[in-house]
């Protein structure tokens, strides 16, 4: 929230508050295009493939990877979004928490589900994207795909395509923005209470 | 929101919210999974004091649907049948550690007295002749469903719209929920009845009242037929059900005086032939199976806007904790 991407200060001057950026707009939609051959590579002849956002973040990256994806194979993917509040471990903890939207493209049933999220961290946020697929039908594989991997896992869950793997302290955030959604494009790493 | 007991209880974002929630609940209706985890380990009470299929059957299936423990305490067949007092069976149920409780009752108020006897999030669902919060809801969802199909605009709401509520207004709980929500929502209500069915103190509503339905149909967005509750009437409101269906029902008739667009609801059960007509009752621009066909999703939202997180840290919402009378 009103944090600038650029960072006017050079690197000793920089307190721990001040947001980093890691990743600009160009590394971003560099990273876009590898993981979308990487998806590719692993899944180019399966008869349903479909890539869904987890929100917020992972909706735009969602049609971002769907998008490159088609300039490479030369035809459309179907892209959706999932919510997965009610899948939330932590629901209970928290004031009432608003309710996304879940638009699916298809039935998901045999298809190849290829879920994409902002940031990998704790494991927690594509666990319950799991179970409420579970509830939804059943996908004949289902892919992680994430632009940050961020480590700190709390459960066994890994991604199968990772845009870039950055060392973090558990005490540090990062955040993702996108043009869509917050009118500048960039990673960021920042030492903050609030985990991302 | 820690109780649902009154429309004017509900801010304008916090009603949208609800209906929004309902056209997500919608969709899960036409799984094969109906299930969500959301109240996973909740204890949700089903209270009725007063017969009801529709209202009872949904909340039954909203809870479970939102995977919580929902029993079915009704008065026949319970302690109550033995005297014991509302205020002693809702601390009984209190005391076994419940979350929710829906509650119908005889007796306009009882839910609004119940919540000051419990920690549990009460729900009104139908008090004497006072409110019926989730049928206004499920009204004001199916309005807004109608709107937007027959605009084609996704957008569209209920500002500049005009609804009438024709019929028992006297002892239509459905009434006052539904006069209150859609002020709140924008629209602009007018109650059509006779003299003898309009509530003493209407003047002091914000809303519209008329005695000619004939002058009323040709102006409005939609119209929502009030049963007549004969159970509720001790006789004197009208001299014959034929009259009453002259002055005031949705006859075929009068159904060219609607607008084409215009959409005609009816909460249930109907009285074919007395306040509508078959002709309306089935009419293209019927969206009484509709109505009936949101409860659930309806009924899905409120529960989760009651317990979905924890109440203690939503600093939000101390709305609703004494209830108000309208």
């Amino acid at each position: 929230m009103g944090v600038g991407t650029e960072d006017p200060l050079p690197e000793e001057q920089r307190t721990d508050v001040t947001p980093r950026e890691v990743m600009d707009a160009d590394e971003i939609s560099r990273a876009v295009v590898r993981m979308a051959h990487q998806v590719l590579e692993n899944d180019h002849d399966a008869e349903k493939l479909m890539v869904i956002g987890i929100p917020t973040r992972g909706v735009p990256l969602a049609r971002r990877l769907a998008a490159a994806m088609e300039q490479i194979e030369g035809r459309a993917f179907p892209v959706g979004e999932l919510d997965i509040t009610f899948y939330r471990d932590d629901l209970r903890h928290q004031p009432t928490r608003t309710v996304g939207p879940t638009r699916l493209p298809a039935p998901i049933d045999d298809a190849v589900v290829v879920l994409v999220d902002d940031v990998l961290y704790s494991g927690r946020t594509a666990s319950a994207a799991l179970e409420a697929l579970r509830d939804i039908g059943r996908p004949r594989a289902v892919r992680l795909a994430v632009l940050v991997d961020r480590g700190h896992r709390q459960l066994p869950i890994s991604a199968d395509v990772v845009g870039k793997d950055l060392p973090t302290a558990a005490a540090e955030s990062v955040r993702l923005r996108l043009q869509e959604t917050d009118g500048v494009t960039g990673v960021t790493i920042a030492r903050a209470e609030r985990e991302s | 929101m820690r109780h649902l007991l009154s429309t004017a209880d509900l801010a304008r974002d916090e009603a949208e919210s609800i209906l929004d929630l309902a056209e997500e609940m919608k969709k899960v209706q036409s799984r094969r999974v109906k299930k969500l985890p959301a109240l996973r380990g909740r204890t949700i009470v089903n209270l009725f004091f007063e017969d009801s299929t529709r209202t009872r059957s949904s909340f039954e299936i909203a809870g479970k649907w939102l995977s919580a423990d929902v029993i079915n305490v009704s008065a026949k067949g319970s302690s109550v049948s033995k005297g014991e007092s509302l205020r002693d069976t809702v601390l009984t149920l209190s005391a076994m550690g419940i979350d929710a409780m829906v509650i119908r009752h005889p007796a306009s108020g009882a839910p609004a007295q119940a919540a000051g006897w419990t920690n549990a999030c009460v729900v009104n669902a139908g008090d004497g002749t006072h409110e019926h919060p989730t049928q206004a809801l499920l009204d004001a969802f199916t309005l807004r469903r109608h709107f937007r199909a027959a605009t084609g605009d996704p957008e569209a709401d209920w500002s500049g719209r005009t609804v009438a509520i024709v019929g028992d207004v006297t002892h239509s709980r459905v009434a006052r929920s539904n006069v209150l929500l859609l002020e709140t929502l924008g629209a602009e209500v007018v109650l059509v009845a006779p003299p003898t069915l309009m509530p003493s103190g209407v003047g002091t509503w914000s809303c519209r009242t008329s005695n000619d339905l004939d002058a009323v149909l040709p102006e409005v967005d939609a119209v929502m037929m009030l049963r007549v509750q004969r159970e509720r009437m001790h006789g004197g409101y009208f001299p014959t059900p034929r009259e009453y269906t002259v002055g005031y029902g949705l006859t075929r008739d009068r159904l060219a005086l609607l607008p084409e667009h215009a959409a005609i609801l009816h909460p249930g059960p109907m009285n074919r032939g007395l306040e509508i007509s078959a002709d309306a009752a089935d009419a293209a621009t019927s969206r009484v199976l509709d109505q009936v066909a949101a409860g659930v999703a309806i009924r899905m939202s409120v529960l989760y806007h009651l317990l979905g997180g924890d109440e203690k840290i939503d600093a939000t919402s101390l709305i609703g904790t004494k209830g108000q009378t309208a």
